[in-house]
């Protein structure tokens, strides 16, 4: 059941490759899901004063140190795109992994983080801040596990000297991630 | 530019049933998959309509093929109509089907950029219909909230009655909502990247455009519903409380993230629909449209305006006075770009040398009934007015004299069109006549009534009127007179139905291009194989060159050469 890629995907009347457009679409839809919900979120916290009680009780040190993961992370992805552009598919499949590492940073910082708030009482049902904590950090959570293992293929397939535009395509990927982290972090941990 | 070689297909191995009509990754067969289920979904639409409204005529007794409808079931019948519709159907064959099948032929390509997330996206629409097919079944039967879903009807079982069918209808929206995400994602790379060498921005057959657009504007609002729709899963299941003022949450919250939706949503069924019947009319008049740059930057303007009218439907719903008379501003003034459109496409009439095929008849409808469906939205979109017409049977009359056109006459029109080029064969315009009189005027004997019976005061999602006696129970007749006529309309899909299933083996040969039409799918071969083209074709000129004087052919397909 082999796939022939269609002449139509090679085509490029803009000049810019369909990996990378296709890419800029995915992103261009999340900013729209993303900033919907934290639009939603950002207008009940500036009616609720009482929520910046409940935000006071946020891990800034797991959350900030988070931050500093997911950057570095997102070095690591430049780093891989670097590689696949000079054709160096063994670097470029390391640096993959050193992104996949991160992320599994990332979401183990994480669970304990919450593993902690649970058990002290802070869980979704605690108030709406919290509820609306964990469902927009929950969905970027859903994002970074998502985009991990879509780069694990693309890291697989790099290795067999295959596909290697893709690194660039996830790598924009993973920047949009952290991005949203960017946003996530000072919204729902630092704001008062 | 690289030099486009033919894709060798002679050495490609024969597919399996599996792998052509189950799995498929050709942009026609998938095509063909969310056409299949986009009909089914349509006529189960249809059937519900036509048990809802058996109901209103004659209240309390056993329908016909269904039995007795409760006021549970009432509800859940018009919610699943109206999620039926737009949904499953409107947008599957509007969208999807024409999209896929449409996209890659116009612009002279082989396939869509992405083949295999256009699998996907099937693959995880199918899911969502089994889901909400399912939810039909489940304890409690299907959810009855709407279409629009407000909380707390749709946030807490004890009310909506139907905790299973209030999740798996959730569910099965937002899924279908991701499917369309995947598909307009290809739809708009393929037609931004993939068009053959020649063809300009101007040169793009203006049903592609509206395709892309609504693509575009589905992306930019649809996002912000589907956190919503996360938030509503989660006080269903959780109890959270994002909808419930309670617990600190706001039930208008889900209001806004729905129409800011909802609002640019019937612009992105309107679009396809408008941009199908400039095709048609542009080769049945054998002219040119009359203002390519002015349809298409009036449809730009509207997309864009399409975003700041979505509280019109919350006039009433406790929002800002001054808030209202914004919108009531921005909506009046959407109407504008929209009659433009209209008006360009009737001075292409003009003067034209008119061929009335059942194509050409259906589009012609949908100018006149949706120009009408449009000008009673003023009535709707003025605050005032809308405080005494809101949630009658006004509102509902108005949509559909919108939605109809647009689903069924518009899609009926392409459908028509592009027969012969999907299976070779031509319908028989005979039966198709007779299929055009019959829907075409039995809509508007079911709608026109329920102007009436909605400005004298019938409120929506009632599921018997004998319960409110002061309403007009001397308009009863018109009820019933509106539900004869759904009757007459479905039987007359009949004739059609055996009409499409016949002629893919009885009809007449087609040829390559039985319409004498200019656009690029008209070289291919009918039906196109895998790969559509054997040559691919250069584009020399824009798509609407008929009647050029001086020329012996009153058409000139855009990859003739100079």
């Amino acid at each position: 059941m082999s796939f022939q890629r269609p002449m139509a995907t090679e085509r490029s009347a803009t000049g810019i490759s369909t990996c990378k457009l296709g890419v800029y679409w995915v992103i261009g839809s999340e900013i729209v899901i993303f900033g919907g919900l934290l639009a939603a979120y950002v207008m009940f916290r500036l009616a609720h004063g009482s929520w910046a009680h409940e935000s006071a009780h946020t891990n800034v040190v797991a959350g900030g140190t988070n931050t500093l993961v997911l950057l570095t992370s997102s070095l690591f992805a430049v780093l891989a795109h670097q590689a696949a552009e000079r054709k160096d598919t063994e670097s470029a499949f390391k640096f993959l992994w050193c992104t996949i590492g991160g992320a599994l940073t990332f979401l183990l910082i994480k669970s304990f983080e919450w593993g902690g708030e649970i058990h002290h009482g802070l869980t979704i049902h605690k108030s709406l801040f919290w509820a609306f904590y964990y469902t927009a950090a929950g969905i970027h959570a859903a994002h970074v596990i998502c985009g991990a293992i879509i780069m694990a293929i693309i890291a697989a397939d790099v290795k067999k000297h295959k596909d290697l535009q893709r690194v660039e395509a996830i790598g924009l990927y993973w920047h949009f991630v952290d991005i949203v982290w960017i946003f996530l972090f000072p919204l729902l941990y630092i704001a008062k | 530019m690289s030099q486009d070689h033919t894709h060798n297909h002679g050495d490609h191995h024969q597919q399996t049933f599996l792998e052509k009509y189950i799995f498929p990754v050709d942009h026609k067969r998938i095509a063909a998959q969310y056409l299949t289920t986009g009909m089914f979904m349509g006529l189960l639409g249809g059937f519900f309509a036509y048990v809802f409204r058996s109901q209103q005529a004659h209240p309390g007794h056993e329908v016909p093929l269904y039995g007795l409808v409760n006021a549970n079931q009432y509800n859940a019948l018009t919610t699943s109509h109206g999620t039926l519709m737009i949904f499953w159907f409107a947008m599957p064959v509007l969208v999807a089907a024409f999209g896929n099948f449409l996209i890659p032929l116009m612009i002279g390509a082989d396939d869509m950029v992405f083949p295999r997330i256009n699998r996907l996206s099937y693959q995880i629409f199918f899911l969502s219909t089994v889901i909400l097919i399912a939810s039909f079944f489940a304890p409690g039967g299907a959810f009855g909230g709407g279409w629009t879903a407000y909380p707390p009807l749709s946030s807490t079982a004890q009310f909506s009655t139907t905790p299973w069918g209030s999740t798996m209808w959730i569910v099965a929206v937002g899924l279908e909502f991701v499917a369309f995400l995947l598909g307009g994602i290809n739809f708009i790379v393929t037609l931004m990247n993939a068009r053959a060498p020649g063809m300009r921005m101007y040169d793009i057959p203006i049903v592609l455009w509206t395709i892309v657009i609504a693509s575009i504007l589905f992306m930019a609002s649809v996002g912000p519903l589907l956190a919503g729709a996360i938030m509503l899963i989660f006080d269903q299941t959780m109890h959270i409380g994002f909808y419930d003022p309670q617990k600190g949450g706001d039930p208008v919250l889900w209001q806004h993230l729905f129409w800011f939706f909802g609002h640019p949503e019937v612009y992105v069924v309107l679009l396809p629909a408008m941009g199908i019947v400039a095709e048609i009319i542009t080769v049945f008049s054998r002219k040119k449209l009359f203002g390519y740059r002015t349809v298409l930057f009036t449809m730009f303007g509207t997309g864009v305006l399409s975003f700041v009218v979505w509280a019109h439907h919350q006039f009433i719903a406790g929002i800002d006075p001054r808030m209202s008379n914004l919108f009531t501003v921005t909506t009046i003034l959407i109407s504008i770009p929209v009659t433009e459109m209209c008006f360009v496409y009737i001075a292409t009439l003009y003067k034209g040398s008119i061929e009335l095929t059942t194509a050409m008849l259906f589009a012609l409808s949908f100018l006149a009934a949706f120009l009408m469906g449009g000008v009673t939205g003023i009535f709707l979109g003025a605050s005032g007015a809308d405080t005494y017409l809101h949630d009658t049977y006004f509102v509902i009359a108005h949509f559909h004299y919108t939605f109809v056109p647009i689903a069924i006459l518009a899609g009926l029109a392409g459908m028509y069109f592009w027969y012969p080029k999907m299976y070779g064969r031509m319908m028989n315009e005979t039966l198709g006549k007779i299929h055009f009189w019959g829907t075409f005027i039995p809509f508007n004997c079911i709608f026109i009534p329920l102007f009436y019976t909605g400005a004298a005061g019938d409120q929506r999602r009632v599921y018997n009127y004998e319960n409110f006696p002061h309403t007009a129970t001397d308009l009863h007749y018109l009820r019933q007179f509106a539900t004869a006529s759904v009757i007459v309309m479905l039987l007359f899909q009949i004739p059609f139905l055996y009409n499409y299933f016949v002629s893919m083996f009885k009809g007449k040969i087609a040829g390559k291009n039985p319409w004498q039409s200019n656009t690029l799918e008209w070289v291919a071969e009918s039906p196109p194989p895998h790969g559509n083209f054997s040559e691919f074709p250069n584009v020399y000129r824009p798509p609407y060159e008929y009647s050029v004087p001086g020329r012996d052919k009153d058409f000139w397909p855009q990859n003739e050469p100079t």
